[in-house]
């Protein structure tokens, strides 16, 4: 059977959103164990192709068994770097589903509750698909699945202005996707294949490498991306999207559709067009590079300005796409090593710090920063969890984001991109104003007079989580955080204190895995030494 | 001349995809209306729809239907092995595309609809379809609208 | 806003139109995308051996449901998505719940000659698409059709009931959780005969291992597996081409209707 994990990982998600269409009409509790029995079989699966892939190599899918010749049919391809995303998607995807026990606004279980479910594992389908596909025309159409069912969790809110988001990113959504089609769509005319390691080795071929039509798929594809991952001058729709969105969708939303896209860039640039092509000329790395300073700089101080939790968040989410794009194109090892470890570490510290904000938003009554005074008394564990989140995003060890930014350093240094480096840098500070400005209202800010919320005077420590689950369950209140909540966020910072302290195998994966690509020769920089 | 030979006349369904998607385009980023954006966007989802399909014509092809033999000739001699069963590539247009385009097609009846749907909701909360003055809306804040 | 867009088309415009000079010529048979570069070309593979493979002479079919099988029932999955999605935004009281009471069905009791007309034509009509939108479907593995244009024609019949009586005539033959399981039916039908590849050992979606559930040779299994995902197809497209209407058309409460 283990080698059909591939189909079982994608397939267990799908059956569990049919299954919930056919059996619960309008009831959340039957819905809810479905999707985590189906989310914890993919999981299963991404874990063990993960060992899989690590002790044996990559491994070749081919759907409806169409392997020879190569390209007629559509092939799945495994390799350390998608193993470790695949598995960072799964477990991701599960913690979210069980924050959102009660549905998809963390309140009381709506009749809509059953149709979020289904919704949320085919986003869950969308993006395992993305990132374990081996052809360029069926990344466009998981894409799809992922932002459809994306729009539709966005414009499920009850919040009027998440409608609107939801509009935005449709527009904004399509216009990206279609720029993807439209690059694959020059890439088959000059090379009549779909299948990436096909066009591959026909883009080696010095009459196609030098036509003009494959450099304009290529900037298509990349623009098209660029948008979908909301790279700097492109990020209008995201940011209203992630804040006005059910809590339940922005636990999932935040923390992987950018970093999915960033993948298919990196993807596309290595597999496809490969690193030899990408980085011919070191004009357009120098230019992408500069960008993502630009994104990472207008990103910290956006943030900065807002009163807005979530918002704030959110174009944190901006900033932490430049560095990640600035990686991939440092045009050098340690730079790319460090754009793919970020996608796991920023994955898990989005996670939790989104988890936390849900929390804090829906306790304090509104979203706004000046409201969250006192919140870290009342909710120690929540706080904790936030501190540790919001220190990754800072930068200090040992979390993950600690050793993404070391290795991005690192690989700036090397390439001589002192900007990148600075920009870095800058940004930490940023973040850590950001950060310590927020504890401070939460931690010593007063309450506020007019008590919104009638909760004792005296701020004793949270009960046991179980003791926490039961009152939640009993009465209903939204005093103390469910269990079902808290769980869930404790986890994601334990991930992503656990990414930083196996920063060290995770980044062996990642370098076996770029050893592995083809066209060593043309590409030696990036394989590293 | 030259130009018209060389770059119009042998790509005149491109100049004419560009030209629909640019208008497409168009619309979206820059029409004040929600229902005229989503106008664009069909307009500039068949553009690329055209284009795919320019790109599999093969001058004087049939449709990719391969053309019946009786069934027990069918049978007895696969096309491969029996010379006068061939079949010629050139003969039938090129499906690749038409099956891309397929899923393209699908992809963008759904989005439609979607956003028709969500503009239904846009229009429920804020009583318009004009984007800055459900903009406008927003600043002034209202029961609801601000969060 | 104005200026920024016109420049973005028109830079758009431009990047798009500096390829145009490099293409291969308008209806080229020996072009990379339809000749292949090289000694190997996918299409006109799928020309030469689709006849042997899978038995089905159209082409695009086979492409379609079996070597591409897999974007294919994505692309469901994306139809399912579309009306789950729409009924997740729109829908504003609890599926099942209370409905207004039934019209009458006969469009001859109401006095208005119009509605006569229309009533009669479209009962004479409705089963002649219905049984037109089958053949289609079944037909597919021959001439252009299959599961998503049958599948159209057919959600097409229940919305011209919508159109020519009101919604809940329409609704009274197919309800909301009719077309929600059929739905989700669909796309089970297809990506359960993958799974059931699967299970036998084989890749999923590989057809081929079917021979002795569909009581014949590998080759035919194939051709038949295609049938059977078309039958999902279209089931899952009626579903939702009917439910997107029945949800536009009535703002989500599935009560009038136009």
């Amino acid at each position: 059977m283990s080698e059909q994990l591939p189909a079982i990982l994608l397939v267990a998600p799908l059956f569990g959103a049919l299954l919930i269409g056919v059996a619960s009409p309008g009831d959340p509790r039957r819905a809810f164990p479905i999707v985590l029995l189906s989310l914890s079989i993919s999981l299963a699966a991404t874990v063990a192709l993960l060992t899989k892939v690590v002790s044996s190599g990559p491994v070749d899918y081919f759907l409806g068994g169409w392997a020879e010749p190569l390209g007629i049919g559509i092939q799945l391809r495994v390799d350390g770097i998608n193993a470790l995303i695949l598995v960072f998607i799964a477990l991701i995807g599960l913690l979210t589903a069980i924050f959102s026990y009660r549905g998809p606004d963390d309140g009381e279980p709506t009749d809509k509750a059953p149709l979020f479910y289904i919704l949320y594992l085919l986003l869950c389908v969308g993006l395992l698909g993305i990132t374990i596909t081996g052809d360029a025309f069926n990344v466009f159409v998981l894409v799809e699945i992922a932002s459809l069912t994306s729009y539709g969790l966005v414009a499920m809110g009850s919040s009027p202005r998440g409608t609107l988001a939801a509009f935005n990113y449709i527009i904004m959504g399509t216009i990206g996707a279609s720029f993807y089609l439209l690059g694959v769509g020059y890439l088959y005319m000059r090379t009549g294949a779909l299948n990436m390691a096909q066009i591959h080795s026909l883009i080696a071929l010095p009459e196609v490498a030098a036509s003009q039509t494959i450099l304009v798929a290529f900037l298509l594809i990349l623009v098209g991306v660029w948008i979908k991952m909301a790279f700097f001058p492109l990020y209008g729709w995201l940011p209203n999207a992630y804040t006005y969105c059910p809590s339940g969708a922005s636990g999932i939303l935040a923390p992987l559709v950018t970093k999915v896209s960033v993948y298919v860039m990196i993807r596309v640039m290595l597999s496809v067009f490969g690193a030899g092509w990408v980085f011919q000329s070191a004009g357009w790395s120098q230019t992408v590079v500069w960008l993502a300073v630009i994104a990472i700089l207008a990103g910290s101080f956006i943030a900065l300005a807002q009163v807005e939790l979530k918002k704030m968040l959110s174009y944190l989410i901006v900033a932490e796409v430049g560095y990640m794009v600035g990686g991939a194109w440092l045009a050098n090892h340690w730079g790319m090593v460090g754009a793919i470890y970020h996608i796991l570490a920023d994955a898990a510290m989005t996670l939790c710090l989104f988890l936390a904000a849900n929390i804090f938003v829906k306790h304090a009554g509104g979203g706004r920063i000046d409201r969250l005074e006192g919140l870290f008394r009342r909710m120690p564990v929540v706080a904790g969890a936030f501190v540790v989140g919001a220190l990754s995003m800072i930068g200090v060890p040992p979390t993950g984001g600690f050793f993404s930014k070391w290795y991005l350093i690192r690989g700036g240094i090397e390439a001589g991109q002192w900007p990148f480096v600075a920009a870095l840098i800058l940004s930490s500070l940023v973040n850590a104003v950001l950060f310590f400005r927020i504890f401070e209202v939460a931690h010593f800010g007063r309450k506020p007079a007019d008590g919104h919320h009638h909760h004792p005077p005296h701020a004793d420590g949270e009960p046991s989580p179980e003791q926490q689950g039961t009152i939640g369950e009993t009465t209903g209140s939204d005093r103390k955080p469910r269990l079902t909540a808290v769980a869930p966020l404790v986890a994601a910072a334990a991930l992503v204190l656990l990414v930083g302290i196996f920063s060290g195998p995770i980044v062996e994966i990642i370098r076996g895995a770029l050893q592995g690509m083809p066209h060593v020769g043309a590409a030696a920089p990036l394989i590293g030494r | 001349m030259d130009l018209l030979n060389q770059y119009l006349i042998p790509h005149f369904n491109y100049w004419a995809y560009v030209i629909l998607m640019m208008i497409g385009m168009h619309a979206m980023i820059v029409k004040n209306n929600l229902i005229k954006k989503l106008i664009g966007m069909s307009i500039f989802q068949t553009a690329i729809i055209l284009f795919y399909v320019s790109i599999g014509v093969k001058e004087g092809a049939d449709i990719p239907v391969l053309h019946h033999h009786a069934p027990e000739v069918a049978e007895s001699h696969t096309p491969a092995a029996d010379p006068h069963h061939a079949v010629d590539p050139d003969h039938y247009a090129n499906p690749l595309p038409h099956v891309l385009m397929l899923t393209a097609i699908v992809v963008g009846v759904s989005t439609l609809g979607m956003a028709l749907a969500i503009s239904q909701s846009i229009y429920k909360d804020f009583d318009t379809l004009e984007e800055n003055e459900i903009l406008a809306k927003i600043k002034q804040g209202g029961p609801g609208i601000d969060v | 806003m104005k200026w920024i867009g016109l420049i973005a088309v028109v830079l758009t415009g431009a990047l798009l139109l500096s390829a145009v000079g490099d293409f291969p010529d308008f209806g080229d048979p020996k072009s990379p995308a339809n000749g292949g570069v090289g000694d190997f070309s996918v299409s006109q593979y799928y020309i030469t051996h689709t006849e042997q493979d899978t038995k089905v002479p159209n082409v695009v079919t086979a492409v379609l449901a079996d070597y591409r099988g897999y974007d294919t029932m994505f692309e469901t999955t994306v139809i399912f998505i579309a009306g789950i999605g729409i009924i997740a935004i729109l829908r504003s009281h609890p599926p099942g719940g209370r409905r207004g009471p039934a019209h009458p069905i006969d469009a001859t009791v109401d006095g208005d000659h119009q509605r006569i007309i229309i009533g009669i034509t479209c009962r004479i009509m409705i089963p002649i698409i219905q049984i037109f939108a089958l053949y289609v479907v079944a037909h597919g593995h021959h001439s252009p059709g299959g599961g998503f244009q049958g599948g159209v024609m057919l959600g097409a019949s229940f919305i011209l009931i919508g159109l020519s009586r009101d919604l809940q005539a329409a609704l009274a033959r197919f309800s909301e959780r009719r077309f929600i399981v059929l739905a989700c039916l669909g796309v089970a039908i297809y990506a359960g005969f993958g799974l059931l590849c699967l299970l036998l050992e084989r890749n999923f979606l590989d057809y081929g291992v079917l021979d002795g559930f569909f009581h014949t040779d590998p080759v035919m299994a194939r051709s038949h597996g295609i049938f059977a995902v078309e039958v999902g197809v279209a089931f899952t497209v009626t579903a939702i081409m009917f439910a997107i209407y029945a949800n536009l058309s009535s703002k989500g409460r599935l009560d009038e209707g136009l």
